[in-house]
């Protein structure tokens, strides 16, 4: 717990600057409107942190929500009928996409970020080669309510999330988690203790493809059809899980942190829009406060690393 | 991702720092590409075209160009271990500041080139010094700089800006036969650190600390001063390459580093051309032959008309491919 | 170790120097004395304006031009009635005899991009249009994706194919500037889109342009919004001179009026970030009057922002694409439809072949810029094409019409 202490405190010092400037923010209906924007992030979040934690990387996941939401619209075509088979289609596409890159990283020993970046390229590619460049059909209204709307006051995302955050921290306190872990942490040693390492991974790369299919389907609930729906979510979903405290290269940090690092991302955006910083200062902020959060975990790594062993 | 790598390379010990060097691995890129431009070439000539035409092996080259310096500076920090998501908003940056102090006076050339390589050379200080000292790693140290540079750009520029005077522009369209100029500039700068890599202490350190940080510092190396010099001399190639954009768009543009995606093309130009993404193995040849090898098949997308989804599938395809290759040949080797 | 990356510099720059000076041959082209042309944008500066919340006028803003486009918003377009893409307004011939020659034809095209849902319509109506005429053998283009470094190289490899006609759809108007000049010499060039800095191209096509949509918006909003009511205006990006006119002819309305711009936003053509947004200036001020949007794709989204606050929507504008054509019918909308006419794509074809045949073509060939209104919507609203599609693309008589454009019959 200590060491996902300072997320939190800055996601907190976040939360509180934007109540001071909008009051209403920490009422109900606009405190959930937050979450329900920031859920797709989270969600992404936490399949990124499978991935890095076990020492990987996921580029692909942005390309990877575009192609979805552009086959649901497809796929869909605005008819009521096809809306659940087709979701159940994204899930089991998420999951091979996932299983790819899994068995292309570790039985094919190509390094995960060329393995995603191709992935990121073929994906973005074969999308449009199949809709002719633009995408084709509409979603329906069935499809569009998981990420539009709510059960009494309470969204759908929000409740998703909740889900998705709960199985996640629940996963990752069972063995799969100690085990996605120990590999991050030392490859070698997990596979002398008799852990397969290759399928663990794919089994982490597998969680991402899932994150990214049920983004997805939050994403284009919420916004509806465009072709740059997924633009740049492979970097933001990384910086989140960095600014959560986890480490590059794998075997440290929290899946509950990552999830935070994605709500303070979410949360920081919120807020520079609100204080009104120009539109163009926006990311060399993001980019400052990137590095100083990963440089502090970094100086303070040391203690950690004897607390955590102790 | 790396430590299996790592554990596999330290057994090499003794004379691995020159075998190495040697820069094996660009072999089968070169063989690639031979085997490309015959398939262009029967494609050219079953269209009736021709393949080598002059304008079309001086285009290769022109395409190429700035590209490939960028990979050749990537080359170098991705030998080290490290890596450069900076040299898109970097090169954006160089070849306004260049157009700018340039504005289209001749006189103001050499000032404008000593700004630009001051200006990259800091920013590669700022890379290399934030993932030393500070210990961020590459990507995201980078990346956050990028993101700094980008906030730069975005607060002070909306479009083309500053010019550039006709005699600058010279590097950007002249040609001795069918050699451009921008391509004898990359073969420079490639040779420059071919020779930096292979045949100064710097260039061992560099291999030595790509292919094991703490064996390199046990053995008396300063891995952080290796490190920096790397991004340094990686920024430094990003400018030479936004000086090159500038004479050839006549002007800076804050969004021509972007539309050229050189920050993950020039990863994997680099990645192409054998040069291992943990470090310690490869080298510039290698890279010269990635690059190359984008630039033929570009020609041949532009030949037949391949819309651009598909030319990304095919990319994404040869990239993995041949990764999974280098990778299948350095188990059974 | 410093003078190893000294040494470096120092080949390099030897290198920079010694090259340039020993040079033999140069592909550049001999810069004519460039004169502005119509796409050319120089910084007035001047226009001081009281404060509205509109900010201050954008450099891009230049009055003889928003002049000249708003007096061909009210000018009658020559040509026929029924095809606009072959109308023009205020026209003046040039000759171009010297171009005759006969078939068949080589057509060669630099395309800056197809990388966005307009491009994807205009290129499809390119191609039909190429088409329809058997006496062009050949038609290659190249995509540059993009990138204005290919685009320049893509420009020289064309000038080895022997084409007949070079058209150039330029991706940034500054930079193409130097490679269009190296062109014309050779070969006629037809410019379209965006323009270039030079007058060398035979013809330049393009519809009125940016400063009459964006005025069309703004005075459908400053009529149908009352007195002191809240606009929101939402751009994708600062500092394109397409989008950046829109908005300056934009801001010269509001200006003038009585309304109140809340605020002025930017969204990166993205469909999330404009619905947050929207939802963030509902929550902060209770109310919006009206929206005003540069370009039309994420309009959906901002009216979806409004419905899921539970509040009527405003007026607003969106751009002819089927999703909001949709959405305006669907949800009985008082909104207004500027446009920026995908048919576009076909009159540089047709223009080639008049250059070939040696007939007079206008040196700017200004296009008609239709606005759908509510009166027209249903004759725009095309039930079974995709949501991104563009409706004023002239396609519909053309071959392959509707199954090519992604649409079902």
């Amino acid at each position: 717990m200590r060491r996902t202490l300072p997320i939190f405190v800055v996601l907190a010092v976040l939360l509180v600057a934007i109540a001071v400037a909008n009051p209403y923010f920490l009422e109900p209906p606009a405190f959930l409107a937050f979450v329900k924007r920031a859920a797709p992030l989270v969600i992404l979040a936490a399949g990124q942190y499978a991935v890095i934690v076990s020492g990987e990387f996921d580029l692909s996941v942005g390309s990877l929500v575009t192609a979805e939401v552009v086959i649901a619209a497809r796929l869909i075509d605005g008819s009521a009928e096809a809306t659940w088979p087709v979701v159940a289609l994204l899930i089991v596409l998420g999951l091979l996409v996932g299983l790819v890159n899994g068995v292309v990283t570790t039985l094919l020993r190509v390094p995960s970020f060329i393995t995603t970046l191709g992935m990121l390229l073929i994906l973005s590619g074969a999308i449009f080669l199949w809709t002719g460049g633009a995408p084709r059909g509409a979603l329906s209204e069935e499809f569009r309510e998981l990420g539009r709307g709510s059960l009494g006051p309470v969204p759908w995302s929000v409740l998703i999330l909740v889900v998705v955050a709960a199985a996640a921290a629940y996963a990752m306190r069972a063995r799969f988690g100690h085990t996605l872990v120990a590999v991050g942490d030392n490859d070698r040693a997990a596979a002398l203790s008799g852990v397969r390492v290759a399928r663990v991974r794919t089994v982490a790369f597998m969680i991402s493809g899932l994150a990214a299919a049920v983004a997805a389907i939050l994403l284009g609930g919420f916004a509806g059809v465009s072709a740059q729906v997924g633009k740049g979510l492979e970097f933001q979903a990384i910086t989140a899980v960095v600014l959560g405290g986890v480490a590059l290269g794998g075997g440290r940090g929290s899946v509950v942190a990552a999830m935070a690092g994605a709500f303070t991302l979410e949360a920081l955006f919120t807020l520079l829009n609100l204080y009104g910083i120009s539109g163009a200062l926006e990311p060399a902020v993001q980019g400052v406060i990137i590095i100083a959060a990963v440089a502090l975990g970094a100086v303070r790594f040391p203690r950690r690393r004897v607390a955590a062993t102790s | 991702m790396t430590q299996q790598l790592k554990l596999r390379r330290v057994s090499a010990e003794g004379s691995f720092l020159r075998r190495l060097s040697a820069d094996r691995p660009a072999r089968p890129v070169y063989l690639a590409l031979v085997l490309l431009i015959v398939l262009g070439w029967l494609l050219f000539a079953l269209d009736g075209g021709q393949f080598l035409s002059l304008e079309n092996v001086v285009g290769i080259q022109q395409r190429s160009a700035a590209l490939g310096i960028v990979a050749v500076g990537q080359t170098l920090v991705i030998l080290a271990g490290s890596l450069d998501l900076s040299v898109t908003y970097l090169i954006s940056l160089t070849s306004l500041v260049a157009a700018e102090i340039m504005a289209g006076s001749d006189a103001n050339v050499p000032a404008a080139v000593a700004a630009v390589l001051a200006v990259s050379a800091l920013v590669g200080l700022a890379n290399g010094l934030i993932v030393t000292r500070l210990r961020v790693h590459a990507f995201i140290a980078t990346l956050g700089v990028a993101l700094i540079i980008r906030g730069a750009l975005d607060e002070r520029y909306d479009g083309p800006a500053g010019s550039v005077p006709a005699s600058f522009q010279h590097l950007g369209y002249d040609r001795i036969g069918p050699l451009p100029v921008s391509a004898l500039l990359w073969a420079a700068v490639a040779a420059s650190v071919w020779l930096l890599l292979s045949r100064t202490r710097l260039g061992y350190r560099i291999y030595a600390v790509g292919g094991d940080i703490e064996v390199a510092r046990l053995s008396g190396v300063r891995t952080e001063r290796v490190v920096v010099v790397a991004h340094v001399v990686c920024s430094v190639c990003s400018g030479i390459a936004g000086l090159l954009l500038a004479s050839r768009l006549g002007a800076g543009a804050p969004t021509v580093g972007t539309d050229g995606g050189y920050d993950l093309e020039s990863i994997a130009a680099v990645v192409l051309g054998g040069t291992a993404l943990a470090g310690g193995r490869g080298g510039v040849a290698g890279t010269v032959g990635g690059v190359l090898l984008l630039a033929v098949l570009d020609s041949i997308f532009n030949q037949l008309e391949v819309n651009s989804f598909a030319k990304d599938v095919v990319r994404g395809v040869v990239l993995v491919a041949a990764l999974a290759i280098y990778a299948r040949r350095r188990r059974t080797s | 170790m410093n003078s190893y990356s000294r040494r470096l510099l120092a080949c390099a720059a030897l290198a920079v120097v010694t090259l340039s000076a020993a040079a033999c041959t140069s592909d550049k082209p001999a810069t004519s004395s460039a004169s502005a042309g119509s796409g050319s944008a120089e910084p007035a500066g001047s226009a001081a304006a009281k404060d509205a919340g509109t900010g201050d006028q954008s450099k891009f803003f230049v009055q003889a031009d928003y002049d000249a486009q708003m007096a061909m918003r009210k000018a009658q377009a020559d040509g026929p009635a029924d095809k606009p893409w072959e109308q023009t307004i205020d026209a003046q011939l040039v000759d171009t005899g010297k171009y005759k020659k006969s078939g068949p034809y080589n057509l060669c095209f630099s395309n800056a991009a197809v990388n966005n849902p307009w491009r994807q319509v205009g290129l499809k109506n390119m191609q039909a249009e190429v088409a329809l005429h058997k006496e062009i053998a050949k038609f290659t283009a190249l995509d540059a994706e993009g990138k204005d470094d290919k685009q320049i190289s893509d420009i020289a490899e064309l000038q080895g194919k022997g084409c007949d006609v070079l058209i150039v759809s330029p991706n940034t108007t500054a930079t193409l500037t130097p490679a269009v000049a190296g062109a014309c010499p050779k070969v006629p060039v037809i410019v379209f889109d965006r323009g270039v800095q030079t007058d060398c191209p035979v013809t330049f096509i393009k519809p009125i342009g940016g400063y009459a949509f964006g005025a069309e918006a703004a005075e459908f909003l400053v009529d149908k919004v009352p007195a002191g009511g809240k606009i929101l205006a939402l751009r994708i990006l600062p500092g394109v001179d397409v989008l950046e006119t829109r908005w300056s002819a934009a801001k010269v309305a509001f200006d003038k009026s009585d309304l109140d711009v809340v605020g002025v936003e930017f969204t990166d053509g993205d469909a999330a970030k404009t619905k947050s947004v929207v939802s963030d200036y509902i929550q902060r001020f209770g109310k919006i009057d009206g929206v005003w949007m540069d370009a039309g794709a994420t309009a959906v989204a901002a009216v979806e922002a409004f419905e899921d606050a539970g509040q009527p929507v405003p007026p607003i504008n969106g751009e002819d694409q089927q999703d909001f054509l949709k959405k305006w019918s669907d949800s009985k909308l008082t909104a207004i439809a500027p446009t920026y006419p995908t048919y576009q794509w076909r009159t540089p074809i047709i223009a080639a072949l008049k250059i070939l045949k040696g007939e007079q073509v206008p040196k700017v060939w200004n296009l008609p810029q239709p606005t759908i209104t509510q009166d027209n919507l249903t004759t725009y609203l095309k039930p079974g094409m995709p949501p991104l599609h563009y409706a004023m693309c002239g396609c519909e008589n053309l071959p392959g019409y509707p199954e090519k454009w992604g649409g079902t019959s």
